[in-house]
């Protein structure tokens, strides 16, 4: 057992039970709060995956801004504690959502890797060694600026899009 | 304990410097994703319904990193997921927005005060 196996199961325990903390919990401040530590947990898979400029934006813009932007939004609605409306999970939800779930994971979780042929590429994939400054600021930033640079421009296009229509929908008067 | 090693490394030459490898990771991938859509179809709170969808973002993300490390061996997946988290920057500005144009309006966040278009 090398320590990054080590350090990659305790992350990826970390992720998955605060991400079902998340899903789980009945108050939702509760929720945002182990969101937040799976999004760190999960930057921290990156960091193993050799995606330093990743691991760093995804604290940012994830823990940093989504997840402040969302426990700012619960405080703002301040919703009542225990509202009947919020919390009640009917028979027929939950017949559908296992009709959906139980196809659904063993695709995620075993079938998709198995046609990616997942298994057999993990000996090759940690044998040969990755190009120098692998994942690093440089790297990226010449990717997405020559073979990228339209879908980058695209996206910016939708923020400025994003930010004009959140002014609109959260003003009092339309 | 031996039972999920032999899972993870399915060669003996794996197992000597490497940790973890494509198939942990698109493991993990997986049941993220899961839980996510598990959320979604379950929860009721609109904003509760949000961060699910923030999961299955990140989830598909793990993803896209594992293979651009193990498979491709170029950045494009990382430019990638950079794109997403814009993308998923974008959708959380429109999602609360929207969630507190319903709060106004109804006086609560439960998905099941949206039945306009019910019929």
């Amino acid at each position: 057992m090398s320590w990054e196996w080590i350090l990659f199961a305790t992350l990826a325990a970390v992720a998955i039970a605060s991400a079902a903390l998340a899903i789980s919990l009945k108050n939702s401040l509760a929720c945002a709060m182990s969101l937040g530590v799976s999004f760190v947990a999960m930057s921290g898979l990156f960091a193993l995956l050799h995606a330093p400029f990743v691991a760093v934006i995804q604290i940012l813009v994830y823990a940093g801004a989504i997840l402040v932007l969302v426990v700012f939004v619960i405080m703002l609605l301040n919703l009542p504690a225990g509202d009947p409306r919020l919390e009640r999970v009917t028979k027929l939800r939950a017949v559908l959502a296992a009709a959906v779930v139980v196809p659904l994971a063993p695709i995620a979780i075993f079938a998709i890797p198995a046609a990616a042929g997942a298994a057999g590429r993990d000996a090759a994939g940690s044998a040969t060694p990755l190009p120098d400054g692998f994942g690093g600021v440089g790297a990226v930033a010449k990717s997405l600026f020559t073979t990228w640079v339209y879908p980058f421009e695209i996206v910016s296009l939708l923020l400025l899009v994003a930010m004009v229509a959140a002014v609109v929908l959260a003003k009092r008067k339309i | 304990m031996d039972l999920a090693l032999a899972f993870f490394q399915t060669s003996p030459a794996a197992a000597t410097p490497a940790g973890a490898g494509l198939s942990a990771y698109f493991l993990v991938s997986g049941v993220l994703f899961t839980i996510g859509v598990l959320g979604f179809l379950v929860r009721k709170n609109l904003i509760v319904l949000f961060m699910s969808v923030e999961i299955m973002l990140n989830a598909v993300n793990l993803a896209l990193l594992a293979v651009s490390r193990f498979v491709a061996r170029t950045e494009d997946g990382h430019v990638l997921v950079f794109l997403v988290m814009a993308l998923a920057a974008a959708e959380t500005a429109v999602g609360l927005s929207i969630i507190i144009a319903v709060f106004r309006i109804k006086r609560g966040v439960s998905a099941d005060d949206l039945t306009v278009m019910n019929g």
